[in-house]
């Protein structure tokens, strides 16, 4: 073995100002080869969960509401059902990817403290890591379209606003998760406490399987509160027509977006922090 | 066109005032010019004022007991983290403004290997070239390159977890190589080896010295700080306690030889007074007492001269752990 190399040293090599641009790119690029090695497993859940939750709750208890009332909000239970549940895929996908890569990074394995050794930035990292989550949600939510698809859930055509807007409210949900996980010292049980405390309430008080408007008042503003409602809504718009006024559309997007901008503008701000401390 | 022209200037330019703020060390301009270095953290003050240049190509090392301010100076050069005073500029740049420029030429080795357990040796450095935004194309051949530099050759598609752990510290190696780094900076780099791993590593080390590579290195080992610092400095309490080349700091520190000799354990401190004035100056330890003089056999002829018989005795040259210990101290810092 003789090493020998062909050195041209760093400041031949590397152009920092294109790091500057691309550095968020970077991340997901890394972020994505790592999903890639659980392909099989995203395809599953993203096949499977729908088709099991379609087949249980949308057809077998479907039959049964629908027998009963006729359907709900005017359309079967199905119809009724599919768009939340696309929402939830959407935004628990965002959240995990933005969750999980947070507590390898910081916690487990420490490996934002390599990439920070590069020219690569906290904000670029941390805006690389919600870039892959978008993308992995993505792959997730057109999967989970499909089906709904099949099932006969949802037209075709609706496809060109549904994912792009399920894909808004993962962002804008995901974006504070990252920012919370990256405040997240110790891995503690963090995850068990947002999926108990936060995650299952979410699902039980977003209107997912009634209208919002069926529970008593008090809870209803827990469906308020929740991002998971107002994508809901927002899916049960672009689906299949369900009749809001402009106002409480243009405010579920504004809700989302608030969510976004700041659980973006944190995470950026904590995991430059974080890093350099 | 103009503007290329523009940042060649600009480039000469921070060149010349950095000549002209006399950052020059021995006619070559610093790699790393620090003055007054300092790092608070509230009260605590973990880097002290410490001043010191480090020019091209120089292997240059920080030694210190744990607590001393190594591994903090060590973030400071490396841009990662904000100092509290003093100057510092790396590569003729400032990191506080200039942090990423400055780690776009800069190659870290971390005192714990933080690689991707989840990646495959080889993509562990694709994806750490990618970060430099170098292209496929070229790292294809860069990583074969360092996989025959660290002796990975055949875990090129092996998980990280199946490596030994001398192995995973030259994949650590290899990836803060693959931007051709103008200065490479490990932190205690064969700390855990054992010693056939830590001689590849010193080889590895040498030929990046002789491509030009400046090397900063903390380490816990003299015989490493030996054989491959060109100069050091010994840091205690977050201040420089002393600067030099291994051989000048003994010189200076310590003398030439040094004779151990055991009485056994309940003797020592008696016998210590019998030996005052033999050598240049003595250490009484609980186990032995230490002579530190010219010539070891001549302090040993004295010894014998007064009557002194040791239980054993051993006479062996002086040794940049002397000159630690004397500097910072026998007793133990937690």
């Amino acid at each position: 073995m003789t090493a020998s190399f062909d050195w041209q040293g760093a400041p031949a090599l590397v152009n920092a100002e294109k790091i500057k641009k691309r550095g968020a790119w970077y991340v997901a690029e890394y972020r994505i080869l790592n999903m890639s090695k659980w392909l099989g497993a995203i395809f599953a859940f993203g096949l499977g969960n729908p088709i099991l939750y379609l087949a249980s709750i949308g057809i077998g208890l479907g039959a049964l509401v629908d027998s009963n009332t006729g359907g709900v909000d005017g359309v079967s239970y199905l119809v009724f059902l599919a768009p939340a549940l696309l929402a939830s895929a959407a935004i628990q996908t965002t959240m995990d990817e933005a969750m999980f890569p947070t507590m390898a990074g910081f916690v487990w394995w420490k490996l934002f403290w390599a990439m920070n050794a590069t020219a690569l930035t906290g904000k670029q990292i941390a805006r690389g890591v919600m870039i892959a989550a978008l993308i992995r949600s993505s792959l997730t939510v057109t999967m989970y379209w499909l089906v709904l698809v099949l099932f006969g859930a949802v037209d075709l055509a609706s496809g060109l606003t549904v994912i792009p807007s399920a894909l808004f409210c993962g962002w804008g949900f995901g974006s504070v998760i990252l920012a919370i996980s990256a405040f997240i010292k110790e891995d503690d049980g963090f995850f068990a406490v947002i999926g108990r405390f936060v995650i299952a309430p979410m699902f039980m008080f977003s209107g997912t399987f009634y209208p919002l408007e069926n529970l008593p008042s008090l809870l209803q503003y827990v469906g308020w509160i929740s991002p998971l409602w107002h994508a809901t809504d927002i899916g049960r718009v672009l689906m299949y027509g369900r009749e809001i006024s402009t106002g409480l559309f243009v405010t579920h997007f504004a809700y989302l977006l608030v969510m976004g901008v700041i659980g973006s503008w944190v995470a950026g701000w904590q995991y430059t922090r974080r890093l350099s401390e | 066109m103009i503007s290329g022209v523009k940042s060649t200037n600009n480039a000469m330019g921070r060149l010349l005032h950095l000549m002209s703020d006399s950052q020059l060390h021995n006619g070559v301009p610093s790699m790393i010019s620090a003055r007054n270095l300092t790092k608070e953290y509230g009260d605590f003050t973990a880097v002290d004022h410490i001043s010191f240049e480090v020019p091209r190509g120089e292997a240059f090392g920080l030694l210190g007991p744990n607590g001393a301010g190594k591994s903090t100076t060590m973030r400071m050069i490396a841009a990662t983290l904000a100092r509290t005073d003093g100057e510092l500029a790396i590569l003729g740049k400032e990191p506080n403004a200039q942090g990423p420029e400055i780690r776009a030429h800069l190659g870290v080795v971390p005192q714990q290997d933080n690689l991707d357990s989840e990646l495959k040796v080889h993509e562990n450095l694709m994806i750490y070239g990618r970060y430099f935004g170098l292209s496929r194309k070229f790292l294809k051949g860069k990583i074969d390159e360092l996989l025959d530099f660290a002796q990975l050759q055949d875990k090129r598609d092996s998980k990280v977890n199946e490596l030994s752990g001398g192995m995973k510290r030259r994949l650590t190696i290899a990836r803060a190589l693959i931007n051709e780094p103008e200065i490479l900076m490990l932190d205690e780099p064969t700390t855990g080896l054992d010693p056939q791993a830590r001689h590849i590593l010193w080889d590895r080390l040498f030929r990046l010295k002789e491509l030009g590579v400046t090397l900063i290195l903390t380490t816990h080992y003299m015989d490493e700080a030996e054989q491959l610092c060109d100069r050091l400095i010994v840091m205690d309490k977050g201040r420089i306690m002393a600067e030099g080349t291994p051989a000048n700091l003994i010189r200076e520190y310590s003398s030439r030889e040094v004779l151990e000799v055991r009485f056994g354990s309940n003797k020592n401190a008696e016998v210590a007074e019998q030996i005052q004035g033999i050598g240049e100056r003595i250490d009484v330890l609980p186990d032995r007492i230490l002579v530190y003089a010219e010539s070891g056999e001549g302090a040993l002829e004295e010894l014998t001269r007064r009557g002194l018989e040791p239980l054993t005795s051993l006479v062996r040259r002086s040794s940049l752990e002397d000159v630690f210990l004397r500097l910072t101290g026998r007793s133990l810092v937690e």
